[in-house]
């Protein structure tokens, strides 16, 4: 019944970016390109919240900086839109326009790979990946726990964000990256590349699905629970919990990062309030509201509270942040098990 | 070849095996399982450790008794690398320097412990729980394609058994009774197969037929295993020390007396400890 119901969501998931073009506009099936780069976005922050709920609902582990891991992905592919503008910019260089602004007269050394998607995807990867390596490494050894992490994790995105906007860092300052033209050498904006984008969204999140899936059935993800539960105990039964806990960072940072690339080419900007702690707060919300320790909530959680906001920012715009407190508060006094437990709960 | 060259090539090679290490097996080629000497802790100036010394015999069931605050928990703590003690030696075999090593290579090491409190892991099945305990590569890439062989399968439904578990076996763990976690974290250590068992007042909050069981439990592990129990319940250590094996008893943090429970129990200063003036 439930893989049933899995193969339904992930056939719909890739099915319907396609009503796009299966049907023409006005048709009632017809979705139009609005609603497919809607579709694709919340792609994107349903693979953040499964990241999160990896490392918080069965690690234990609450991070509230996976928005830094998200923007670096989306910083290390605007790199590359920014080259494939070419010379179409404002100012007609081959260098992107807020170096020409600047009047910087090469590429600083950490664009070098910026001609080359590969390079630039292998890149967006790596560094989030390394930076959750070296950063988790420390603070798991010297056993930083709890809220003392969460409030770590808050600093360094905060860091991460003022070292960004610095127009001397080479991301474009507070604008950051946008007026992307381009994915290899095909317009960014065209339907078809729009389309493919999102089943791209699509296909992204069903694989770190089933990776995590299959990773928190086996007997590391009981180990992380274990560790989540009763840390000590694990020590004592000859286990590190550090590389566990380190693993399921890494893991986890790989996956919001891989949704910040998908995402910058969808709403064509990244810049650094994509590393503002209000943005991984945010993320560890969609986690909480969809269920922890869940695999499929935190998806539907991503997708009901990005859901709500769409229709508050066109309602009541000023009242979205009242409203996301109120759910926020709500599911932690009501529902510890999120949508899902709601769901379970009605089904008995 | 003489005698005497033939004595010095043992010696140099007994000498060679139990040179200090951090890592790797203990070896017990002097009959030592666990060597504790001047071993002294301080929390915020309170002594809880002062000066504290025994052994403990390969094979020996040893029990621990004392008053509140003599210093059994934290005697575990050091042993098991959750406290670092301010001096004294720590020796598991003649080879291995407790102080020098992490909590999970002491684990790894085979030095079991289980706490005073139960602690399982209560989101997991029963059966998951011995399962993570189960002896074996401790490293997480592992653990990621890890499956259990028969081999392990069979030694799972063994341990179920002893434990008196095997139909809880898909139950989640949070929802034993009190005695039934304390079995489980029990036969949790025994799936590690440690070669010293380190059991901290095991019997709390049991029925008295479990509390029987328990006891029968562990003599059976006796000359496979070292033990050490700490425990409050007298009766228990009565039952478990019978007429021949050593009991000790801590005082503010030093070893007050040693000998059978009988001897013990007629010390003059065991008397004043634990009835007064």
């Amino acid at each position: 019944m439930k893989k049933a119901l899995l193969v339904a969501i992930a056939v719909l998931l890739l099915l319907v970016p396609l009503l796009h073009f299966a049907f023409p506009p006005g048709h009632p099936l017809h979705l139009s390109e609005f609603y497919v780069g809607l579709l694709g976005k919340f792609l994107c922050f349903a693979i953040c919240a499964l990241a999160l709920d990896l490392i918080w609902g069965f690690g234990g582990i609450l991070s509230l900086g996976h928005g830094l891991f998200f923007a670096l992905g989306g910083y290390g592919m605007g790199m590359y839109l920014m080259r494939q503008i070419g010379r179409d910019g404002q100012y007609q260089a081959e260098l992107p326009d807020f170096m020409v602004f600047l009047n910087w007269k090469s590429l600083p050394w950490h664009w070098a790979l910026s001609d080359s998607l590969v390079g630039q995807i292998f890149l967006a990867l790596a560094v989030p990946g390394l930076l959750a390596a070296v950063f988790g490494w420390f603070a798991f050894r010297s056993r930083i726990q709890g809220v003392y992490f969460s409030i770590i994790t808050q600093a360094l995105t905060v860091a991460a964000m003022l070292l960004f906007f610095r127009n001397e860092t080479g991301f474009g300052g507070n604008n950051g990256f946008t007026d992307f033209k381009r994915i290899a050498g095909l317009a960014i904006t065209s339907p078809g590349m729009k389309v493919g984008l999102c089943m791209a969204s699509g296909v992204a999140l069903i694989a770190c699905y089933l990776i995590a899936r299959w990773l928190t059935n086996s007997r590391w993800g009981r180990i992380l629970q274990a560790i989540r539960d009763a840390e000590g105990r694990v020590r004592f039964l000859g286990y590190d919990p550090v590389a566990f806990k380190l693993s399921a960072y890494v893991i986890s940072a790989l996956m919001c990062a891989l949704a910040g690339i998908l995402y910058v080419p969808q709403v064509g900007i990244i810049n650094p309030s994509e590393m503002s702690p209000a943005a991984s707060i945010e993320m560890a919300i969609w986690a909480a509201v969809g269920g922890r320790g869940t695999l499929l909530g935190p998806v539907l959680g991503a997708f009901f509270v990005n859901g709500t906001k769409s229709v508050f920012t066109v309602w009541w715009p000023e009242g979205w942040l009242y409203v996301l407190g109120a759910l926020f508060i709500a599911v932690t006094l009501f529902l510890p098990t999120g949508l899902v437990g709601l769901a379970r709960r009605f089904k008995k | 070849m003489t005698p005497e060259l033939l004595e010095a090539g043992s010696e140099a090679r007994s000498r060679a095996l139990t040179r200090i290490a951090t890592a790797g097996e203990p070896i017990f080629n002097q009959g030592v399982a666990l060597y504790v000497e001047d071993l002294k802790v301080a929390f915020d100036g309170f002594q809880a450790l002062g000066g504290l010394s025994f052994t403990v015999g390969v094979g020996e069931l040893r029990c621990v008794i004392g008053p509140n605050g003599a210093g059994k928990t934290t005697t575990m703590d050091c042993i098991t690398g959750k406290t670092r003690p301010d001096s004294g030696r720590i020796y598991f075999g003649s080879n291995l320097d407790l102080r020098q090593m992490s909590e999970q290579q002491i684990a790894r090491a085979g030095i079991g412990r289980k706490f005073q409190k139960p602690t399982v892991f209560e989101a997991l099945t029963v059966a998951e729980n011995l399962e993570l305990a189960l002896a074996g590569d401790r490293r997480a890439s592992f653990a990621m394609r890890a499956r259990l062989n028969g081999e392990q399968r069979d030694r799972l439904d063994e341990l179920l058994k002893t434990v008196h578990l095997a139909e809880e076996r898909e139950r989640v763990a949070g929802l034993l009774s009190h005695g039934q976690k304390q079995w489980l974290e029990i036969g949790m250590l025994l799936a590690q197969d440690p070669k010293l068992l380190l059991l901290d007042e095991p019997v709390a909050g049991m029925t008295d037929e479990e509390t029987e069981r328990t006891a029968e439990l562990f003599l059976s592990l006796e000359g496979k295993h070292s033990l050490v129990v700490v425990e409050h319940d007298m009766s228990f250590v009565a039952t478990l020390a019978s007429t021949h094996r050593t009991v000790t008893v801590l005082h503010e943090g030093q070893t007050l007396a040693e000998g059978t429970m009988a001897a013990v129990q007629a010390d003059e200063k065991v008397i004043e400890v634990y009835l007064g003036r």
